[in-house]
């Protein structure tokens, strides 16, 4: 059992590194295609070279990324089998549709498109290397929404059933996974984040080259597009964010008082702009609030309720409606679920014996007790509170930049298209250099939110980490996470140092097509 | 269901066949480590640059299509054969980036690192992908117990040897499995550089000796590989569900589903006429893509006979029962007709790949085009 613990610890950190340093590339990624494609319209159109050589300028920076991205996105595809293997069976007949599409609809698309894109100038003609450079920007999109289409399924399971028979769930409704509302909400959320991300990272090296002075004119034709394609990012991004939180709190009300830190909720319930949490007084302290905002954010409702964690554990929540509702406390649950498992225990003795009475009673009992069957894994309601402190101050955290996002989009449109002698200034330089690490951070800690405020759930309600991990000893898990550590270290120190060298290049001299 | 089945299989081998030609980039990169003067290093490393990311995808896609229809496959040998599968996953993450860094000024740490990687990617992610496939003929040590998911201190289902996958890469047929797909690999790397790339006669002449010398190699290992599987025991599972060792299982599989082994010969025939063309036609360039096509019709035709015919495609050596089928180790009939349906895609994807494929290498490359490209890896 002991081993057992180590093993889906280093499992976990396996994965948390791996994810975390996969979406350091994911994003940029994402957003630039979009605005290397914009680019390469305007080029298109207006045939000047000078759109081309801008164009091309944020390709090789594309390149350099997309190349470890692809690098550390095979390892999580690897990592549900090698790390999760009870995970890939138990609900692999619905979770692996999605990837083996995203496979075939996107990969295929990014890779022989990408190939058109970077050596395909001469070879084909320039609609087709326009439609190329579309296709791998749609490409990387595609491959997002059906990645979060299988992200969302695990938050919020649709769609499914329970097969006692083959002690796994099985996909009964395609359409209902493909089409769930969480799963299009994360979509937009994450597509349009990495917009921000891209245009941030965009902006910050035109204000770097800018202030050096030469190729000034392709640093603001690049903040124009990257100013409007990382307003509108940040738009929806805030919107859907909203959508999130609405969902968030009737899907997962558990993760959303953790990242609240909310332990005893109330009617028009305040939101933290600002807090200490204290985990072992079960308080916010130093806080500063705005009132009634946490109702409003949950339930568009000043005068709502919103439970906290210790709400929850004694039963206290919301229905989907938006109601509150005394309802299954944890400890209630955790019965529930054990008796779900004895009732599968039940059924498979049965089923051998041949005695269909007996069958029939432990189907019945399945059936009934099945949406907590995973509590059964639990011994005590604490066992289902995710790590309330990270998610607490990562939420906060991501909220915080995002609101500067917004502020800074607004400013960088206005000074490229009002006061463009503001643009090569130091000030500029530098408010464009440390928003880089800012936006990276605040989308980093976005995802924390939606990964860690979920733990201990691989399935929610249906599988804890426990339960979904490979028979592999807790030393060689260990040894291959301090491996990836060591192989991510170098090679993003790499990627930087080759970044720098091509933003140098870029500032240091004329950049040509 | 039984249809949907034998449907789902046939795509994985059709898959298994492309991914298997595909290596033609490993071992174009092993052919590195006998490659002298940068500039024949770096026509290799751009010709084969242009196609990493095809042999990438094909891989993650048959790793994807592989975990949707037949998802107890990938929880036991993923899970199981912890260490196989982590040294491939390792190889590929080298390599997916050397390509993109090799001579990029900041790299930190110069062209001969990255090019090294490329050449463990070469022979140890092409060896190591035939040990795993070898797996498959030959049996891994495992079980597997449904029932473990509702034992609260050891719930997994899927349960390996303590080694996890080390014995595999052990033992000698896989290997051979491994090195047959190497020396395959190799062949069609020199016969694909011979039709890609343009440096003159004497670039030539080097391509096709590495072709025929690396064809005779992968010929003799290749007939040695066929011994040994139309030799080796299979496993079956008889009408009453017990799965039982049967001799010559391979063997009479072929014999008894007379398409298979059809394409298994017209595979190999193709194979042989692109070898024999570019061994007795000095000046001939289009080797690889007879070779391509019987490379793909063989490995399908193998993949075949592995899993059909009531045949476990991955014997379980400590428990029979506990063997994979097609039957016992697939989605359900919902999952499979769904994917099903998205599969009638196929077509598109391989129709725009193989436009696309013929615009890019319309012109071999020159040394020149290198030169003058300012994204030339």
């Amino acid at each position: 059992m002991e081993d057992l613990i180590q093993v889906v610890d280093w499992s976990r950190l396996q994965f948390a590194l791996t994810a975390i340093v996969h979406w350091l590339f994911v994003p940029l990624t994402i957003g630039i295609s979009l605005i290397i494609a914009v680019m390469e319209t305007i080029y298109y159109r207006t045939k000047s070279e000078k759109w081309l050589k801008t164009e091309k300028f944020w390709m090789t920076l594309f390149a350099i990324n997309f190349a470890i991205g692809v690098a550390t996105g095979i390892i999580l595809e690897f990592e549900f089998g090698t790390n999760w293997s009870n995970y890939s069976w138990f609900v692999g007949d619905i979770f692996g549709a999605p990837l083996a599409i995203e496979g075939l609809l996107a990969f295929f698309m990014e890779a022989t498109f990408f190939a058109v894109m970077f050596f395909g100038w001469k070879k084909v003609s320039r609609g087709f290397h326009l439609a190329s450079t579309w296709l791998v920007a749609i490409g990387v999109s595609l491959s997002a929404l059906w990645i979060l289409v299988a992200n969302a399924w695990m938050q919020y399971p649709v769609g499914m059933e329970f097969d006692p028979a083959q002690m796994r769930n099985v996909m009964s409704d395609f359409l209902a996974v493909a089409t769930s509302p969480v799963a299009l909400n994360k979509f937009f959320h994450a597509v349009t984040s990495g917009w921000v991300l891209a245009a941030v990272f965009v902006i910050g090296v035109s204000c770097i080259i800018a202030a050096k002075g030469r190729n000034k004119e392709m640093a603001k034709d690049s903040v124009k597009v990257a100013g409007w394609v990382g307003l509108a990012g940040i738009i929806f991004t805030m919107w859907s964010g909203d959508g999130s939180a609405v969902q968030v709190s009737r899907v997962q009300p558990m993760k959303l008082a953790a990242m609240e830190g909310l332990y005893r909720g109330q009617i028009g319930q305040e939101i933290i702009g600002f807090g200490i949490l204290d985990e072992k007084e079960k308080e916010v302290k130093c806080k500063i609030a705005i009132p009634y905002g946490l109702s409003i954010l949950a339930n568009h409702d000043a005068n709502s309720f919103v439970p906290g964690i210790d709400d929850l554990i004694d039963g206290i929540a919301l229905t989907p409606q938006g109601d509150t509702i005394n309802t299954v406390s944890y400890a209630e649950r955790i019965e529930i679920g054990k008796a779900a498992q004895q009732a599968l225990r039940d059924y498979e003795a049965a089923r051998k014996a041949g005695d269909n009475a007996a069958v029939d009673d432990a189907l019945a009992r399945i059936k009934a007790n099945y949406q907590y069957f995973g509590y059964g894994y639990f011994t005590s309601p604490q066992d289902a509170v995710p790590p309330v402190a990270l998610t607490f101050y990562s939420f906060h955290i991501m909220v915080a930049i995002g609101g500067y996002l917004l502020a800074l989009m607004v400013v960088a449109l206005f000074v490229v298209y009002k006061k463009p002698e503001w643009f090569d200034t130091r000030l500029a330089r530098w408010v464009g250099m440390l928003s880089i690490p800012l936006v990276w951070i605040c989308s980093e800690a976005g995802w924390i939110v939606a990964e860690v405020g979920r733990q201990p759930w691989t399935i929610q309600d249906i599988l804890p980490v426990q339960a979904a991990v490979s028979a592999v000893t807790a030393q060689s898990v260990q040894i291959t996470f301090w491996l990836f550590a060591i192989v991510f270290a170098a090679l993003i120190a790499a990627e930087i140092s080759i970044m720098v060298k091509e933003v140098k290049k870029g500032s240091d001299r004329e950049i040509t097509a | 269901m039984e249809t949907l089945q034998i449907y789902w299989w046939l795509l994985i081998a059709v898959l298994g066949g492309a991914l298997v030609f595909l290596l033609f980039v490993q071992g174009g990169q092993s052919l590195l480590l006998e490659t002298r003067g940068s500039v024949a290093k770096n026509l290799i490393v751009n010709s084969l640059g242009r196609k990493w990311e095809l042999t990438f995808t094909t891989l993650v896609v048959f790793g994807g299509a592989f975990f949707a229809s037949f998802p107890l496959f990938y929880s036991t040998s993923f899970g199981g054969a912890y260490w196989l599968w982590m040294a491939i996953l390792f190889s590929f993450v080298l390599q997916a980036v050397s390509y993109e860094f090799r001579r990029k000024k900041g790299n930190l740490y110069g062209t001969a690192t990255y090019d090294a990687f490329l050449l463990i990617n070469g022979v140890v992610g092409c060896v190591l992908i035939g040990v795993a496939v070898g797996v498959l003929f030959f049996g891994g040590q495992f079980t597997v117990t449904r029932g473990n998911i509702l034992d609260g201190n050891a719930p997994v289902i899927s349960v390996w040897a303590p080694s996890h996958g080390l014995e595999a890469i052990t033992c000698w047929k896989n290997l051979l499995v491994g090195f047959t797909l190497f020396f395959l690999a190799r062949m069609n790397a020199a016969l694909y550089m011979m039709n890609s790339i343009d440096d003159g006669q004497k670039f030539f002449n080097v391509c096709r000796m590495k072709a025929i010398l690396n064809g005779i190699i992968f010929v003799v290992l290749f007939l040695g590989l066929v011994a040994v599987i139309l030799t080796s025991d299979g496993y079956t599972v008889e009408p009453d569900g017990r799965v039982v060792a049967v001799p010559y299982k391979y063997a009479i599989n072929l014999i008894e589903m007379w398409w298979v082994l059809g394409v298994l010969v017209l595979g190999v025939v193709l194979v042989l006429i692109g070898f024999a063309l570019t061994a007795f036609k000095k000046s001939y360039r289009g080797g690889i893509w007879w070779t391509g096509m019987g490379t793909i019709l063989t490995i399908v035709s193998l993949l075949c006979d592995l899993a059909y015919n009531n045949t476990c495609y991955m014997p379980s050596l400590t428990d029979p029962q506990s063997s994979l089928t097609i039957a016992n180790s697939s989605s359900t009939e919902f999952t499979l007709t769904v994917m099903s349906w998205v599969s009638l895609l196929v077509p598109v994807v391989l129709l725009y790949i193989w436009y696309v494929w013929g615009k890019m290498n319309a012109t071999p490359l020159t040394p020149k085009e290198i030169e003058e490209d300012s994204h030339s890896y």
